[in-house]
Order: C-alpha cells, then structure tokens, then sequence
C-alpha cells in the first residue's frame, strides 16, 4: 500500500464507502466479506485525480460523454476527473456545470468535477460569475483551449479570487504567436513545412502569470507544461513562495515533435509535442517537485476529425488509460512520487483531499485504485472505454495497469474491467 | 518506386534513374507524334485541391502522351468544406479503379495520410510548404541539359532566392541539388527562412550572385506584405531582386531560373528574354518530360519497348 504518509503492507478492508479496518499483512480475508479483490504483487493507492480531462459533454458527445469519459477514467485508476469548460454551451455558469456534475453522478464510475471557465464563453472579454460558481462546488477555473490573452483582464480575475476558494488555471499560449501552428518550431517543422508553434508562446504567458501572481497574491495554477524554459521559470516562481502550482501530461515527457514524420495528426497536440531536451526537462519538473501533478489533457476526437489534414485537424489526444502506463515506463522517479503526482498532489489542487488522495486509513472514503506496477502491456485502441480511438500509444510498450478502482466503497474496475 | 512524395524519401539513386529516364522522354517530345503506349490500360487520376493551371496541364500532358487514361477532378475547397471529407473523395475516386493519384493540396502531409487510405501510387504535385518533387526534379534536369552535367551536380554553385519558409519548391529545389552533390545556399530575410535549418543562409545577395552557377528565383507573394514578413515589394525587390546590375554580374555560363508564375519588376527586373541564362521556358518543356518519365516509373512495364511510337 502506498499513500502520502509511506509504504507498508496490509489487507483492507472496506465498508459502507470507507475504509473500515487495516489488517496485518497474513491475515486472510475474513468470511463476512463479500468480494474479496486479490491485489498480490500490486500496489493499493488513494484513486488518482485528474486536473485536466475534455469529457466533451454536452456539446461534442461524437466524441465522448461524461459517461464514456468516466469510464475511461476508473480503468485508468481515477476516482476523480476535473471536466473541462471548453463545453458547449460553455461551463461558465451553474446550469451547465450542474449538468455535468449530475452526468458524473449518473455514470457513477468516478467523481467528475466540472471545471469553471475563467471568462464568460471562454471569450477572453468579461469575468465568468467566481463566487456562484464556487457555490455550486467549483474550484479549479480555466478556458482551456485558449489562455486569456488580455494582460488586463488577467489580472482583474486574479485579483477578484482572492478572497474565493478558487484557483485559476491558465492555458499558457499567446495566440498571436501561434497562428496557424501545427506542431513545435525547430528543425523538425522546418522539413516538413509546417507551421511552427514556438516554446516562446508558451514560456511568455507563464511569465507572464508569475509576474501577475506576485503582483497580486493570487494562488494559480499553469496546465500542461511543455518547454524546458517554463519548468524553469515555474522553479524560480516556488523558490520565491509564490502560490503557483503546475501539471504535465504524459506525451509531454514521453513523446517528441518527431513523431510528426509520418503526419498523422493524432500527433497533433496543445500544446505540441516538443524535443528531447524539452522532454527531459518535464522529467526532472516531476522529479524535484517543480511540476506537482501528472493531468492528461485526455482529449477525445472522432476518427474523421484526425483525417483532415493536419493543419485542419484539431488538436488533443487520448490519456485517461494510459498514464499511469506511460508513467511509469517513462519516468524514472520512486512509485511513490509518481502515485504522489496523480493522486494525493493533484486532490489538492483541485481541492478534494478530503475524499480523494489521502491517506488510507480507518474512517477515510474508500477512494482506491489497486494496480500491477510491472505489468507490461500495449493499448488496443478497439478495446478502449473512450468513445474515441485517438491514442498516440499504439504499439509502445507500457509499464503498469490498473487491476481494480474502488469509488465511494463499490468496485467500479475490477480484474482491469469497468463494472457499470 | 511506389509513390513519389518527396525527393528525400526516394534518394539518390531513385533521382538518377528519373533523369536519365527523362532523356527518352525527351526524345519522345521530339517526335513527329510524340504518343507511345507504355501506359496503355493505366489511369491517372489528377485529384487538385488548389487550383494550379500548370501543373495540372503538364501532368495531364505527360498522361496522355504515354496513353494513359487521365480523370481530373478538381475540388473548390469550399465544396469540400460542406461536405465530402479528404478521405471519402480518395476512396470514391480509388473505388473507380485507378492506378496513380497526382494529389495537390494546401496543407502539408496530404499525400502521406492518403497513401494509407488506397492502393494506388501517389504522386506528389505540390503539399503546403512542404514538397514539390517533379518541380525539383524537372529543375535538376533543366540544370543538367543546360550545362551538361549528366554526372552529377558536385561543385556547383546554386543560390536559392525568396520565400524559402512558405515554399514547397524551395525545400524539394534543396532537396535535389544536394542529392547530386551541389553546395545551395538560401538567400532570404529571417523572416523568409526557415526556423531552424542545416543549409547556408545569408541576407546578402550581392555577395553571391558573381559566384553562383545557378540563380534561382522564388516567387514572391503579395500576402507575405500584410503579414509583416518584409516591408513592401519595392524594398523586397530591391534587396532579393534580379536587378539589371546584379544580372551584370552573373557569370557568363551562370543560370536563371524561376518556377513561375513570375512577377516581373519584383522578383526579375529585368527581360527574362534578354538574359542568355534564363532557362525559365526550358524548365516547363521538361516538366512533360519529368513527369512522364514519374507515371512510367511508377507504373510502365521498366520495358522501352513500350516507348516505340504509337501507329
């Protein structure tokens, strides 16, 4: 078992949606149990939190749903999944954020906490309603997709959260400088004549935000960093006691702007795929703690939308199966770190360490996930829960897979298969 | 060869078979009725996403005067944006039995993504930014005959002038002169390059035009002016243009080559007609000629026997 407060051994035992009793290591199951899950040779860990997962609903449901989404979050170990705004119509006001909440309840596989929207529509002109929506249990606030481009506006809604119990979360891209890209500027687009998304888009809006955050106190986190220059400054921002957090998703530190050589546009990623030294740099972010928490940036697209050519295709790609995997054939940090970066770290950005990612002990909400560390394993896209096929992982070796995830005390994945 | 899709994928050896397969074509063009049936029974589908006269006619040439069946299709991107998706155009069109596919498109990689969705061979006709291999390929040959260097390129001297970032033809024109062994170097602002690359760069024409054995000239669009890529024609034509004194100091033997369509003041200033080097009407005669030594290549019988005259 590993939690925040370390490793051991243990049986547990589970009743009425907590956990009910730690038994010693040789204890066998007791005959009042009703469903006993064997976890040899496994790790039993609090559920994973996902900061940043596209649910697509309602709007975009050819593509995923809550319910397909959640499904597709349970086998990948999460108990619960932050739902981004960028819906349609956006979650910038209760109707729709209740929607999607009630969605989740429905689906019953994980906890999906619908994110807000920074700005009203994700325009980038008017403050979205903060305190109502903070009312209806939002804490994370983004327009993801996009970042707000207006330094003015920027602060205005960092200085209006200060006294919310919020975060804002930026998409850090100033688009000017991302017009028409399709995949990293460097040597690799410059080949194959496509348009080049510079590192300096990126690195700009996270200083900028740094900069804005110590001006005005506020707590902010950044999305799916991708540039070696945006680890840094993340680094600097920590070690001056700013409130800044940060995420990384896995094709960020396990995947390179070559993977574009064959132009198929399920490469084609927001950020983009960037180079080794990029790469590396994620990895050492996770490492030492600069970057807190692993967020997949789960991103479904049909099919037919990945065949378009690729300036024309959207960008995003598949995550919520495979982290975990990813993770752990790419990362070389202890397991405890890595279970740390999607669990117990990410709850408490997202602000639900009091049921998600805490320490598994008597009296706590048996929000688990049981996984094989060493289990080697390919993704078959046809078997996945999502609705859509567009993994970049196909043929890749992966490390670690989930065996059985736990929600509020039922077993919603069990023997690595969803039970609703 | 299956596809011809860039120079890079088909290498050196492939670049040499071509053009030594384009003197017999050559040599066709020449006839009397210059028509053989090598492609007898083939059809040739030229799928156009954009619109390009030229390319399309001399495609279409080359088809006919090998006897190939030649279907052309070209799609107003509006009406594809409606409705019928990349994918379900090349499938409609390879249910109908054809045997090579010459697809331009907008957008970089298309011919990549469709060689996956059919059979047939893909011809490359021109992809975003990125490639224009019969281009390059009918340059290399205008280079050849021009200064009969039939055994390659090593030493020679070309400058590559304009908007290197934006051009397919600038990076497929690279791709072929140093296959052969020529030393190329990008003449442009940085903002007309690329934004990382191994080739020379330099800003400073003047520095190179007495030295270079081959000029060629990209050509210039006006859109590139909104987009704050240079200030205006005038300044860029003053700085990238072949102007009555830089083409004083071309070597005698040196060549001038442009892939058209040209704007004359900007990119040359002065009459292509006057200048010994211009090689320009030459590179479109060869382009039938390239292009029909590609579909035989692709997909003639290797025999020249089927290159007999038709009755």
């Amino acid at each position: 078992m590993i939690d925040a407060t370390g490793e051991r051994s243990c049986t547990v035992v589970v009743r009425d949606g907590v956990v009910a009793e730690l038994r010693a290591d040789d204890d066998a199951a007791d005959a009042d149990d009703d469903t006993v899950l064997d976890a040899t040779g496994c790790v039993v860990a609090p559920g994973f939190v996902d900061l940043h997962a596209h649910l697509r609903e309602p709007g975009h449901e050819e593509a995923e749903t809550v319910e397909t989404g959640s499904r597709a979050a349970a086998l990948g170990g999460y108990t619960a999944v932050v739902a981004m705004p960028n819906t349609d119509p956006a979650q910038d006001h209760r109707g729709v954020v209740d929607l999607v909440r009630g969605l989740g309840r429905r689906a019953g596989l994980c906890e999906v906490l619908p994110a807000g929207c920074i700005t009203v529509g994700r325009a980038g002109t008017a403050l979205a309603p903060y305190a109502e929506l903070v009312d209806a249990g939002v804490r994370i606030f983004t327009d993801d997709g996009t970042g707000v481009q207006d330094p003015l506006l920027m602060r205005r809604a960092m200085e209006y959260s200060l006294g919310l119990d919020m975060v804002l979360a930026q998409h850090c891209e100033v688009a000017r400088l991302t017009t028409g890209a399709v995949m990293h500027e460097g040597r690799c687009c410059s080949e194959l004549g496509l348009p080049g998304w510079p590192a300096l888009a990126e690195e700009l809006m996270v200083h900028r935000d740094i900069e804005l955050a110590r001006l005005t106190g506020a707590r902010i986190h950044l999305l799916h960093l991708s540039t070696a220059r945006s680890v840094e400054l993340v680094r600097r921002a920590k070690d001056d006691g700013l409130a800044v957090s940060a995420e990384a998703a896995p094709h960020h530190f396990s995947l390179t702007e070559e993977e574009l050589r064959g132009y198929d546009a399920v490469f084609k990623v927001n950020p983009p795929l960037r180079t080794v030294a990029d790469v590396e740099a994620i990895r050492a972010g996770l490492a030492d703690g600069t970057i807190d928490a692993i967020a997949t940036d789960h991103a479904p697209h049909p099919a037919e939308a990945k065949e378009r050519p690729l300036d024309d295709a959207p960008p995003g790609m598949l995550g919520l199966e495979t982290a975990l995997g990813v993770a752990l054939a790419h990362l070389d940090m202890a397991l405890s770190d890595i279970v740390g970066a999607l669990s117990w770290r990410p709850a408490a950005i997202a602000g639900v360490a009091d049921r998600h990612g805490g320490p598994i002990v008597a009296g706590a909400p048996a929000n688990l996930t049981v996984f094989d560390p060493a289990e080697e394993w390919q993704v078959r896209p046809a078997a996945m829960a999502s609705r859509s096929r567009n993994t970049p992982y196909v043929g890749r070796p992966l490390r670690g897979r989930v065996r059985h995830t736990i929600l509020h005390g039922d077993v919603v994945v069990m023997e690595g298969v969803a039970q609703r | 060869m299956k596809h011809l899709r860039s120079i890079a994928e088909i290498g050196p050896g492939a670049v040499a078979r071509l053009l030594d397969l384009t003197d017999h074509m050559v040599e066709i063009n020449l006839r009397p009725n210059p028509k053989v049936p090598a492609l007898r029974g083939r059809t040739v589908c030229n799928l156009f996403f954009e619109d390009s006269t030229r390319t399309r006619l001399s495609f279409e040439t080359a088809a006919r005067r090998l006897s190939a069946d030649v279907m052309t299709f070209a799609v107003k991107e509006s009406s594809v944006n409606k409705g019928e998706s990349l994918r379900d155009t090349v499938e409609t069109i390879a249910a109908m039995g054809v045997d090579a596919i010459v697809i331009r498109h907008r957008s970089s990689g298309v011919p990549w993504q469709v060689s996956a969705w059919t059979n047939a061979s893909i011809v490359n006709g021109g992809d975003g930014w990125h490639a224009h291999p019969t281009q390059a390929l009918l340059d290399a040959y205008t280079v050849r005959q021009a200064l009969g260097r039939t055994g390659g390129f090593d030493g020679l001297q070309v400058a590559v002038v304009g908007d290197i970032r934006h051009s397919r033809v600038a990076r497929s024109v690279t791709e072929v002169f140093q296959v052969l062994g020529a030393d190329v170097t990008l003449v442009a602002p940085a903002t007309l390059l690329p934004p990382a690359t191994d080739v020379p760069c330099t800003d400073d024409l003047d520095a190179l035009v007495g030295k270079v054995d081959v000029l060629y000239l990209l050509r210039m669009q006006r859109e590139r002016m909104s987009e704050a890529l240079v200030p205006d024609l005038r300044e860029y034509s003053a700085r990238f243009g072949l102007t009555p004194a830089r083409a004083a100091r071309l070597q005698e033997h040196a060549l001038v080559m442009h892939p058209g369509p040209m704007n004359r003041g900007v990119e040359i200033q002065v009459d292509p007609a006057e200048l010994p080097g211009a090689v320009i009407t030459q590179q479109v005669t060869n382009g039938v000629a390239v292009r029909m030594a590609v579909l035989f290549d692709l997909l003639g019988s290797g025999s020249h026997d089927d290159m007999e005259s038709t009755a």
